[in-house]
């Protein structure tokens, strides 16, 4: 009992969030009578708010290291996609050398910026300042105020799903079709999506209850079984039911895999391993981690690196929804991520964050947007919500931190 | 009773979990110093900041009598209204801002709502005289001493028309030199203009130097009021801080001195802000396993710079010299580097270069080591959690568990934290800056006793400490540094504290 208490206690803020969610996409789902939560809509959601993950990911490391952002990576996103268009276009050599083109400026983006914020002491944003001017007109002399249309691998990175491997062999079995009284109700799942999600969840599940046992025989303190079920009950149905949701539309779309590869990778990187470590340290405490033997150069240096290659990502699955290199695309994107990571409980002075935050953060202002466009809000009262609740989400961590201090 | 310029009466605080104050009373007499002593996490800055309203009221209970009315401060300003001051050990003054402007700060001379600059360098240099400190009112803050920096404070005290002045540990960070200036300061304004004082402090002979009544907290508690009257002994007041009498300061130990294991030779680091001066200067020391080499010196003397320079050029520029360790020659270019060849070093500066305040115990101690619980490319945090534990236990850390943030833990138990990274570290050589700065007098004895069981398995140990009673408690040998040159060296059982100040005093150039 006391056990859960502290682990709640110790990741209270990562609950509020999910709480958080819940309660928006409830709210949402009731003010748009469903329209939010039909099959459709979250299929749509996923594709159009991948970018954002992605950026989410990358600038939550950046603010990790000290509460440093990224203000080039919306302006990075439509240099990508120009300089990737241009050789898949004019150029014309394949679609898939063409986007490895488009990582690669990507990338190299990232390392010049990082070369002058580690090694040159340029404060991040200073050089990120200027990035977004240069990459911004850079984008913009290459593309000369055309529009590229793209075609081929982009579009089925951007749009595409898995094939169904068994198509009208399972029902909707629970009847949500019915329940949400969908216009054209789909009488079968994608068979891929259900599986995939079905066989994930049990993977999850046996994973933690095999993980538990080893780490008791090996005389490993473990949490208690209680919460553990818990947890692991509500990650199964979770799962679950939102890939119950993706199959009764078009099933497993490649941008999730994408999304959800990444957010395995990264989260590895930031919880399991020595860089990840020394990015929170030196957050937490600059001094102490570089007397305690972190590079800290390095680490600024590889954060704002890997910051531009997952720009760079970001762009290709940007280009691919919109089929189209544009010049104006990705305008209010770094804003996005930056969102994204205070509403997900990174602090602004660094040290303080999950990717896990970064990706709820980002689902909060992927369905507020949504929900709030269904509605039919005036864009310029969305802007000002959205305003609100990155300014509430940092001023209520600001509230609870001082409390507990006192505490 | 109106001899009293203050009573805090039956003041209690709790913080969630823990009672921080039970049942308190303090008197103050007017016109008097009144030292406030205790052990870390006694009570004393809880007691202050109820009395300076930064607990407000309604957050404690119990009654505050100030100049015969009662007081119920909401925050600083209302108690400043009143009359009471309070100088932090952490000063607050703006580093860019000139003396002037950070004595009036928030408290500006202003007329028709503009700042009259007459009006504040008129009154600033005033003050200024009044405190004694020879400085150009236009000075920047950065760029004058701390001893300095502490006059400014008291300044901008004084420019509020305090009555009550209260000081936390004001001479913590100073020298003997600017301590004493300090204190003498702190008499004459007590003589002179009838300033009330009250004092916070671990330097129990500075207490009895200047105090009229002592006040021992501990455990939350008032133990009792000494009358210092007649100058009670240093003893007296350690029994009542610890609870009991605490005869020896410092642990038995035998030494068990090995062949030589760590050698700097020719050892030269320059300014990194003006490459042309020399800091450290040609210095060669040596140190045995299982010795204990003590490296005494005035602050400034260059002992931090020296270490630093040493452990993976954390600080300096073209630096020179050999070192040289198990007899093989070894080049450290950066800290990591130090860490893989088996040396650590423990900052002077805990608070701000210790410690990663808002992480876990676990995670501080793991963090100079990483490796050793890296399999792979995974850190295992089960392992973690198992050295964690086994630290907490083995030093007596006290905190609720291993998840606990280190920033909430007491000064000593910080140290202890500090102790365990660079110890799981695995370090041969152990260079130690001030490891008992800021700490009480029973937590330091259990950090002696770490040290001298580090020494005992072996490793080279050197510490530097500006406490002179130290190095001679705890030291098997020590140099004597000087303006960055090594200008005596003596066996720690041949050696006096007067031994020890006569040959600084003498080697430093006219």
């Amino acid at each position: 009992m006391n056990s859960i208490k502290e682990f709640m206690n110790r990741n209270i803020r990562q609950y509020g969030m999910i709480f958080a969610l819940i309660v928006i996409v409830m709210f949402f789902g009731i003010a748009t009578g469903g329209k939010l939560i039909w099959p459709r809509n979250v299929s749509m959601l996923v594709r159009q708010n991948a970018y954002v993950l992605i950026l989410a990911i990358g600038m939550m490391f950046c603010i990790l290291t000290g509460g440093n952002i990224d203000l080039s990576v919306g302006s990075l996103v439509a240099l990508v996609s120009a300089m990737s268009g241009l050789m898949a276009t004019t150029i014309g050599i394949p679609s898939w050398l063409a986007i490895i083109f488009g990582l690669v400026t990507g990338l190299l983006a990232g390392l010049w910026q990082g070369f002058w914020i580690a090694y040159v002491k340029v404060p991040p944003f200073i050089t990120t300042l200027a990035g977004m001017l240069v990459f911004r007109g850079v984008n913009n002399i290459i593309l000369n105020g055309q529009t590229l249309p793209l075609s081929g691998l982009y579009v089925v990175i951007g749009t595409g799903s898995v094939p169904d491997i068994a198509p009208n062999t399972i029902p909707d079995f629970l009847r949500i079709g019915d329940l949400l009284q969908l216009q054209n109700k789909p009488e079968f799942l994608n068979a891929t999506m259900f599986i995939v999600g079905l066989v994930l969840s049990i993977i999850y599940v046996l994973f933690t209850i095999f993980n538990r046992k080893s780490k008791i025989a090996r005389g490993y303190e473990v949490a208690s079984l209680k919460s553990v079920v818990i947890k692991v009950i509500s990650f199964f149905i979770v799962i679950n039911i939102f890939s119950y949701w993706l199959a009764m539309d078009d099933g497993l779309p490649i941008m999730l895999i994408l999304v959800a590869i990444l957010f395995a990778v990264y989260t590895f990187i930031a919880t399991k391993t020595i860089p990840g470590r020394h990015i929170y340290a030196m957050g937490g405490n600059i001094k102490a981690a570089e007397l305690s033997g972190v590079n800290t150069k390095k680490m600024m240096f590889l954060v704002y690196s890997n910051m531009g290659l997952l720009a760079a990502v970001a762009g290709i699955v940007t280009a691919g929804r919109l089929m189209a290199s544009s010049p104006n695309v990705g305008a209010n994107f770094e804003m996005d991520a930056i969102g994204s990571c205070f509403i997900g409980g990174a602090s602004a002075y660094g040290g303080v964050g999950t990717i896990w935050g970064a990706v709820v953060g980002a689902f909060i202002m992927g369905v507020m947007n949504n929900g709030m466009s269904i509605i039919g809000l005036n864009v310029f009262l969305q802007s000002v919500v959205k305003g609100m609740v990155v300014l509430l989400a940092v001023a209520f961590d600001m509230y609870s931190k001082s409390k507990s201090r006192l505490g | 009773m109106s001899e009293y310029i203050l009573e805090m009466r039956n003041i209690t605080k709790e913080f969630p979990g823990v009672t921080a104050l039970s049942d308190v009373t303090f008197q103050v007499k007017k016109g008097e110093i009144h030292a406030l002593v205790g052990e870390n996490g006694a009570g004393k800055s809880t007691l202050m900041n109820v009395l300076s309203g930064i607990h407000p009221y309604g957050s404690y209970s119990g009654d505050i009598i100030f100049k015969g009315t009662e007081c119920r401060f909401k925050n600083i300003r209302d108690s400043e209204a009143a009359g009471i001051a309070i100088i932090h050990q952490e000063l607050a003054l703006s580093p860019f801002m000139t003396i002037a402007e950070n004595i009036f700060l928030g408290n500006e001379r202003v007329k028709n709502g503009v700042i009259n600059w007459d009006e504040t360098n008129r009154e600033a240099i005033k003050l200024m005289q009044r405190v004694g400190l020879n400085e150009k009112h236009t000075a920047q803050i950065k760029n004058i001493g701390v001893g300095k920096q502490q006059l400014v404070e008291i300044a901008k005290a004084l420019s509020k028309n305090c009555e009550l002045l209260i000081l936390d540990e004001p001479t913590a960070a100073l020298n003997d030199e600017d301590s004493n200036h300090l204190l003498e300061l702190l008499c004459t304004l007590n003589k002179e203009h009838g300033l009330t004082c009250i004092m916070i402090s671990h330097k129990i002979h500075e207490v009895i130097k200047i105090a009229n009544d002592i006040t021992v907290l501990r455990d939350g508690k008032t133990i009792e009021t000494l009358d210092n009257t007649e100058k009670v002994s240093e003893g007296r007041i350690i029994k009542g801080m610890v609870g009991r009498e605490l005869t020896d300061r410092f642990p038995k130990h035998t030494p068990k001195i090995g062949e030589i294991g760590f050698e700097v030779k020719n050892w030269v680091a320059y300014d990194p802000l003006d490459e042309e001066r020399a800091i450290i200067n040609n210095v060669s020391i040596h140190v045995r396993k299982g010795e204990i080499v003590g490296l005494a010196g005035l602050m400034g003397a260059g002992r931090t710079e020296l270490a630093m320079s040493i452990f993976g050029k954390a600080y300096g520029k073209k630096i020179s010299g050999t070192l040289i360790k198990d007899g093989k020659e070894i080049t450290l270019n950066n800290i990591e580097q130090a860490i893989e060849n088996g040396i650590a070093y423990v900052t002077e500066d805990r608070k701000t270069a210790g410690l990663v305040h808002i992480q876990d115990l676990k995670k501080n101690i793991t963090l100079a080591n990483l490796k050793a619980i890296t399999k792979g490319f995974v850190i295992n945090e089960d392992e973690e959690l198992i050295v964690g534990k086994d630290y907490r236990k083995r030093f007596n850390i006290k905190s609720s568990s291993v998840f606990q943030k280190v920033g909430n833990l007491s000064g000593g138990n910080q140290q202890k934290v500090v102790l365990s990274k660079w110890i799981f570290a695995a370090p041969d050589v152990l260079i130690l800056d001030e490891p008992t700065r800021g700490i009480d007098v029973g937590a330091k004895y259990e950090i002696y006793k770490i040290i001298l069981e580090l020494a005992d398995a072996g490793k080279c140990i050197i510490m530097i400490s500006s406490e002179l009673p130290e190095i001679l408690g705890i030291t098997d040998r020590l140099y004597i540094i000087n303006e960055g040159r090594v200008v005596g060296e003596m066996k720690t059982s041949e050696a006096t504290q007067e031994d020890i100040m006569s040959t600084i005093i003498s080697s430093s150039a006219g």
